[in-house]
């Protein structure tokens, strides 16, 4: 990976994890988004999208609800589906480093939002009499602010974790002892597994969608077998 | 105010929550009171709507209309800020059963279709952006427009067959849509094919123990949910076979 494909990584995560909640939530953050993004700067979209599929499935789970602490899964996953796709090809290390690194590091930006929260709000505080008084360059300042400092945590944290992820993905390169086939293997199980409980809790409150889902599943599984 | 719609959530914090987003929208349409910009109403109104406020980003839209329609045709301030606050309770629940619950969940589980189904990287996300981008642009400008329409009279909108049943149709459709392609996502990620390296990929026995894997591991997710997020069990489950792994390498 060269410098300039980093700066362009870091700068894709910066907008991507600009768009998670500041602007515009048009979903660009989305890991199967993102994860393809990162791959195609890397140089491979196919491999982008394999690994923006799997962080999908874990981010079904997560519904991003105003107040409630949720993961960013934007910057993660451009970086993952990168560091995937910028492996000499399909490599098995690599995958399971750009999928642990990916879910780590939306952790990690689910922590970094809260901190930005936090740090919006003392800046309100400070500012509440100004704004109660209707001062527009005091209102603007406020929100111009906190529209850049988001920018800012994006790329931030993109460039983190492409920093601890790159390393890791080449001491795995060299090390991973199971095949690619064994590692999408065990990845796909935990993913799925993740994705059929997810969509089995989130619309337990839907009248009649529970047996749609186990009727459509049960003819999703012979399909799958006679295809 | 379309656009600055489009970043009302950019001052997000625990103090105001999107209440310095509101006035930040809807300042344009405030320049619109006698006086203009230097006059006493702007800035009282500005002031007014830039306090706490909470709601779904997509439907505060409503609001915005709402009460900017409500700032220019006079209503009193206690009137305002009375509808204001209650406005914050229906707009957030509509909003994130409809959008974060339903259509969000829905519009993922086709882009994974598209996915598994072989749709190439273009297309998948693609269609994913299109289709959910259809149904966000179309409720933040549906919103907009009755709020400027109706003003303070805007609660009958909140009862659009969109707002009240569009969850229970499209929570339907996603529980059928994700149970017919979880199979093939399991297949298109384990990749039988080798299409991804082209390795030869896991034998059918392999799948099917496989299969039967993320069956019990969804089962013990369901079990175990209110103690721990299936993305976090996840990230330990892989986590902890990596140590494992690397240890006996």
């Amino acid at each position: 990976m060269t410098g300039i494909d980093a700066l362009v990584i870091v700068l894709v995560g910066a907008v991507v994890g600009f768009d998670t909640v500041s602007f515009p939530q048009a979903m660009l953050a989305r890991p199967i988004v993102a994860a393809t993004l990162g791959g195609a700067i890397a140089g491979s979209a196919l491999l982008g999208v394999l690994c923006g599929a799997i962080l999908e499935c874990f981010a079904l789970e997560t519904l991003p609800v105003g107040a409630s602490r949720y993961p960013e899964w934007g910057s993660a996953s451009v970086v993952g589906g990168a560091i995937l796709a910028d492996a000499p090809s399909a490599n098995a290390g690599a995958l399971i480093v750009a999928v642990l690194v990916a879910l780590g590091g939306a952790w990690l930006g689910g922590w970094s939002m809260v901190e930005l929260r936090s740090h919006n709000a003392r800046r309100a505080r400070r500012q509440h009499d100004a704004v109660a008084r209707g001062e527009w360059k005091v209102i603007r300042g406020l929100h111009v602010a906190g529209l850049i400092s988001d920018l800012l945590r994006g790329a931030a944290l993109t460039a983190v974790i492409l920093a601890i992820s790159l390393p890791l993905r080449d001491a795995a390169l060299r090390s991973w002892p199971h095949s690619f086939a064994n590692t999408a293997l065990m990845v796909a199980i935990t993913a799925v597994a993740v994705a059929a409980s997810a969509v089995w809790k989130h619309f337990s409150a839907v009248p009649l969608a529970r047996p749609i889902m186990v009727a459509a599943l049960v003819a999703g599984l012979a399909l799958s077998f006679i295809i | 105010m379309v656009m600055r719609l489009l970043a009302i959530q950019g001052s997000w914090n625990y103090e105001t929550l999107i209440g310095t987003g509101i006035g930040y929208s809807m300042e344009p349409a405030l320049r619109l009171l006698p006086g203009g910009k230097n006059g006493t109403a702007y800035r009282e109104a500005l002031g007014r709507q830039s306090q706490y406020f909470n709601a779904h980003p997509y439907l505060a839209a409503i609001a915005i209309g709402a009460l900017a329609r409500a700032e220019l045709d006079g209503e009193s301030p206690t009137q305002i800020e009375r509808y204001r606050r209650a406005l914050c309770s229906p707009l957030g629940s509509l909003g994130d059963r409809l959008v974060w619950a339903s259509w969000l969940p829905f519009c993922s589980l086709v882009a994974l279709a598209f996915f598994a189904l072989g749709a190439g990287p273009l297309l998948t996300v693609a269609g994913f952006l299109l289709l959910y981008n259809v149904g966000h642009l179309w409720l933040r400008l549906w919103g907009l427009r009755v709020g400027w329409r109706d003003g303070l009279r805007v609660a009958p909108a909140l009862g659009n067959p969109v707002l009240r049943s569009g969850p229970l149709g499209i929570g339907r459709a996603a529980a059928a849509v994700g149970g017919l392609v979880l199979p093939f996502i399991f297949l298109r990620i384990a990749d039988p094919g080798g299409a991804w390296a082209g390795l030869a990929g896991p034998h059918r026995f392999a799948l099917g123990v496989g299969l039967v894997g993320v069956a019990l591991a969804a089962l013990l997710l369901i079990r175990l949910q209110g103690r721990i997020e299936g993305w976090k069990a996840g990230l330990i489950a892989l986590s902890l076979l990596a140590l494992f792994s690397s240890l006996r390498s």
